[in-house]
């Protein structure tokens, strides 16, 4: 019972979050509700024993991505966005394509899934299983994953970074 | 009462995927596109870590995989984004036509 109230109060916060995020015209209140998305979100993988999941996501999303996202924000100062109509053609093929996609989908969720439940405090996304598997099961993936990451930070300064004045004397 | 199974948690985040597929093409702002992105990849990580439940720890050691790639992701395409603030002084996706030819 409590499982089912949990997953219905956090499932609706985060579906609602992720409206406010669309709905919102300033980018910082999109950055707040998104947030507060994968604050929920982390209780959902919870709700699955996901323990170590969960808690990645609040550091690495809710505090590491999120931070970076709202310094940007800052940094560039942007306003309100201001909208435009939208094209009719978007008008005509979309809502056919929204509908025949959603009934897809519908359909795929109904017949091709299985069904599994997880006791409410049994856990097993425990952090030991978990470190067992990536360091011996996912280990080559793990260390493409760390250059891929030192790449990411070296591209971000580069991109980021202000280009030198052009100064004669250095250039050998 | 209906206990809660692997279809809930999928009906979630197909949710959250079109939400920020709605995201993605309807808003101007390059940081609420990007913010639409994140919100795609949590979707994918939702339906990972459901379907762990089914097939064992992989799915979740794939969604701290995924994790670590949305947050190189967001750094370099800030990265851009500040570079190209730089230059052009908006962050309008319309704006953006450097490579048009």
């Amino acid at each position: 019972m409590l499982h089912l109230v949990l997953f219905l109060v956090f499932g609706a916060i985060c579906v609602a979050g992720a409206i406010n995020l669309l709905v919102q015209s300033h980018p910082i209140s999109s950055a707040l509700s998104l947030v507060v998305v994968m604050a929920s979100l982390a209780v959902e993988y919870l709700l699955l024993g996901a323990e170590f999941v969960a808690a990645v996501q609040v550091i690495v999303y809710a505090g590491a991505v999120m931070v970076l996202f709202v310094f940007v924000i800052m940094l560039l100062n942007a306003g309100v966005e201001e909208r435009t109509k939208g094209s009719r053609v978007a008008l005509i093929l979309g809502i056919p394509g929204v509908l025949a996609g959603g009934l897809l989908v519908a359909w795929v969720l109904i017949e091709r899934t299985g069904t599994a439940t997880v006791g409410l405090g049994a856990l097993p996304g425990f952090p030991k299983t978990i470190g067992n598997l990536l360091f011996h099961d996912f280990l080559l993936p793990f260390e493409v994953t760390s250059v891929l990451v030192l790449i990411a930070i070296m591209g971000a300064v580069v991109l980021a970074s202000r280009p030198e004045p052009k100064n004669p004397e250095k250039e050998s | 009462m209906v206990p809660i199974t692997t279809l809930h948690y999928l009906v979630v985040a197909a949710a959250l995927f079109v939400l920020g597929v709605i995201g993605v093409l309807t808003r101007r702002n390059v940081v609420i596109v990007l913010m639409s992105i994140e919100l795609i990849l949590n979707a994918v990580n939702l339906n990972l870590v459901a379907f762990s439940r089914l097939w064992g720890l992989h799915g979740q050691v794939f969604a701290i995989f995924v994790i670590t790639d949305a947050a190189a992701e967001a750094a370099v395409g800030l990265g851009i984004l500040i570079a190209f603030f730089r230059n052009k002084e908006t962050v309008n996706v319309d704006e953006v036509d450097l490579l048009k030819w």
